[in-house]
């Protein structure tokens, strides 16, 4: 695959992931609550996506992977702004209780008693899935989304190393499927 | 075969401004079913009201005319409902009418939003008792001095009148979202299927169901498929079938065991590779499935084709028919502005040799089996004067030859769209749901099946 073609593709890669993104946050707040349909073929298409996506990135930057190695504290902060999942998913984590309730409630009707992942302590093991390649600033693809607060809500003191950077974390490892249940 | 059809006067179902283009969107019809005479054809709508229009019997002076269809009863079938622990409002939307068979003077009907199943009963009064000897005229107790003598309540004739009541209430069953409901054979059971599971109700148990297809996986982070529609066999009131977003059909049997996970048959085309794109997951998932009257063949609807599977093979449809095969590049448009989400219904014709299924631009498209023509139609005001032909349509492609009449793909109106179908159960009438418009179709050549 020549080098335009892969940027082709990974263009619309990147766009229908951040597509996808915004209507996943927009089906939470439809009438009717969360359509798990809609919810899965949208996590198959950013799946298919975030395939194509990581393998036109890993075709054009074959060589950076060795010296990457261990993901150090450092570059933490950047992985987490290369997948669209963590620019989003801090978002409804940081803007307290409405996600927490409905993330709650999601795994509530769900888990009969059987045991859920918990996002923040998610095992170490799991950073070796990470990408390793340059890594880029903002992702062009995305707009440029800070936390807001929803109207009637107040900001509370996220304890930094938990919520934001953790969050980030983990998620660039969860694999899609987990997107249904955390809504 | 389909060329020369009828337009009936279109019935507006509730829309106040006729001229604009404004539609409330409570008045958007989710739901259409024929009865099983095809006498009575019953819409829902996204405002949980139900409207019923009855059939008027062919007139004595022209024998040849077909009745036409009017409003026979309307009334609130669902309200929006809060489930407080989950925080979420239930929609009134109603998802699907179902009919019973009738057995007496009255008629049933089940009718279902999102998480309650309804029986409701439709029964005529036209006669009223009166001459009660301890009541008078308005109900009230009569002075006893005042009877004198004994009188027989007589039945005296008054004003039609159509009463609706629910007779049952089929509550709590349902964790996910209801997406089909089927009456059984048998005329005393029916399933309610939501995305993960299928329950078997009993018409006079409300509070209790059997739970016969549960796809829920242990870990919902697993989660591949949920279903998307569910069937009872017209004649075998042991087998039913249910469709996946995969794009497959299970035909399971109730006689093998209380919980059919496991099924009978499985049904699956295998995905062509060389068309695998991003969308491919989304347009295999199957939006509807229909039994033919027969029980013979099964139809299925997914995103651009209906197929009709022999429930005695398979590995691979029978027969797949293109509905808007133009639509294939633009699947990322599609995406965009959540079209590739919409669920079409498809029919089948009462002697399963036609299928009919809805396309975008209130354009309808039926199949003929036999003689493999096709033909697209267009449901609109502008084209269907009353007792106007129906023009076939075409579709061209962006810079194609174009007749004219033809419609080029990039014209083409995607939010105007036909999701609900039906075909009455034995003659050429088909009714239309446009949005929030009804139009009702009959093939004036002849009323037989050809």
């Amino acid at each position: 695959m020549s080098a335009i073609t892969a940027m082709d593709v990974n263009v619309e890669a990147k766009r229908i992931l951040a597509v996808s993104i915004s209507k996943l946050y927009a089906s939470r707040t439809q009438r009717g609550g969360l359509r798990l349909h809609r919810s899965l073929l949208l996590s198959l298409v950013m799946r298919s996506a975030r395939d194509i996506y990581h393998s036109s990135r890993e075709s054009e930057a074959p060589i950076a992977a060795a010296p990457e190695e261990p993901m150090d504290t450092s570059s933490r902060a950047e992985e987490q702004t290369q997948l669209p999942e963590p620019e989003s998913e801090p978002q409804p984590v940081a803007n307290g209780a409405e996600a927490a309730s409905e993330v709650s409630d999601s795994r509530e009707e769900e888990s009969d008693g059987e045991t859920t992942e918990d996002k923040e302590n998610v095992s170490p093991t799991r950073q070796s899935r990470k990408r390793r390649g340059k890594a880029s600033a903002a992702p062009d693809f995305l707009p440029s989304k800070r936390a807001r607060l929803e109207p009637g809500e107040e900001r509370y003191a996220a304890p930094l190393g938990s919520c934001r950077t953790m969050a980030g974390e983990s998620l660039t490892t969860l694999s899609l499927n987990r997107v249904i249940p955390a809504f | 075969m389909g060329e020369d059809t009828d337009a009936t006067p279109t019935l507006n179902h509730h829309g106040f401004l006729p001229d604009h283009n404004y539609v409330t969107e409570a008045d958007i019809i989710s739901t259409v079913e024929f009865n099983h005479t095809g006498e009575l054809l019953a819409t829902g709508d996204k405002g949980g009201r139900v409207v019923i229009f009855q059939r008027e019997p062919e007139s004595q002076t022209e024998p040849f005319s077909q009745g036409e269809y009017n409003v026979y009863s309307t009334f609130q079938s669902h309200e929006p409902e809060f489930d407080y622990l989950k925080s979420l409002e239930i929609e009134e939307k109603i998802n699907k009418i179902r009919w019973l068979p009738q057995q007496n003077a009255a008629h049933f009907l089940l009718s279902t939003n999102d998480k309650t199943v309804k029986l409701w009963k439709v029964s005529e009064r036209d006669k009223r008792p009166e001459g009660y000897n301890l009541k008078d005229e308005e109900g009230r107790i009569k002075d006893l001095s005042t009877v004198t003598s004994l009188q027989v309540p007589v039945l005296k004739p008054v004003d039609l009148m159509v009463e609706v009541s629910p007779r049952r209430v089929f509550a709590n069953a349902h964790t996910y979202h209801i997406n089909s409901i089927s009456v059984n054979s048998d005329y005393e059971t029916y399933m309610s299927a939501d995305d993960l599971r299928i329950n078997l109700w009993h018409l006079d148990i409300t509070d209790r169901s059997f739970n016969i297809v549960d796809i829920k996986p242990a870990n919902m982070e697993d989660l591949t498929e949920v279903i998307t529609a569910a069937e009872f066999h017209p004649h075998h009131c042991n087998l039913f079938v249910y469709s996946s977003s995969k794009g497959t059909l299970r035909l399971c049997d109730m006689r093998e065991a209380a919980l059919c996970d496991k099924h009978s048959k499985l049904f699956e085309e295998p995905e062509d590779p060389s068309a695998h794109s991003f969308f491919s997951e989304i347009i295999s998932s199957v939006s509807d499935v229909k039994f033919s009257h027969s029980g013979r063949y099964l139809l299925t609807r997914d995103y651009l084709t209906a197929k009709v599977w022999d429930l005695n093979m398979e590995s691979k449809p029978l027969e797949t028919y293109q509905v808007h095969d133009y639509l294939r590049s633009k699947l990322c448009s599609l995406y965009e502005n959540d079209c590739i989400f919409d669920k079409f219904e498809c029919a089948w014709n009462g002697s399963d040799s036609v299928i009919m299924t809805g396309a975008y631009n209130n354009f309808f498209r039926m199949f003929d089996r036999n003689t493999k023509r096709d033909v697209t139609l267009e449901a609109s005001r502008e084209s269907s004067k009353p007792r106007a032909v129906l023009k076939p349509r075409r579709v061209c492609a962006a810079g194609g030859k174009r007749r004219k009449d033809d419609i080029s793909v990039d014209s083409l109106d995607f939010t105007k769209k036909i999701l609900h179908t039906a075909w009455h159960p034995t003659e050429n009438i088909i009714a239309i749901a446009a949005t929030n418009n009804l139009y009702i179709f009959q093939d004036k050549l002849s009323s037989e099946m050809h």
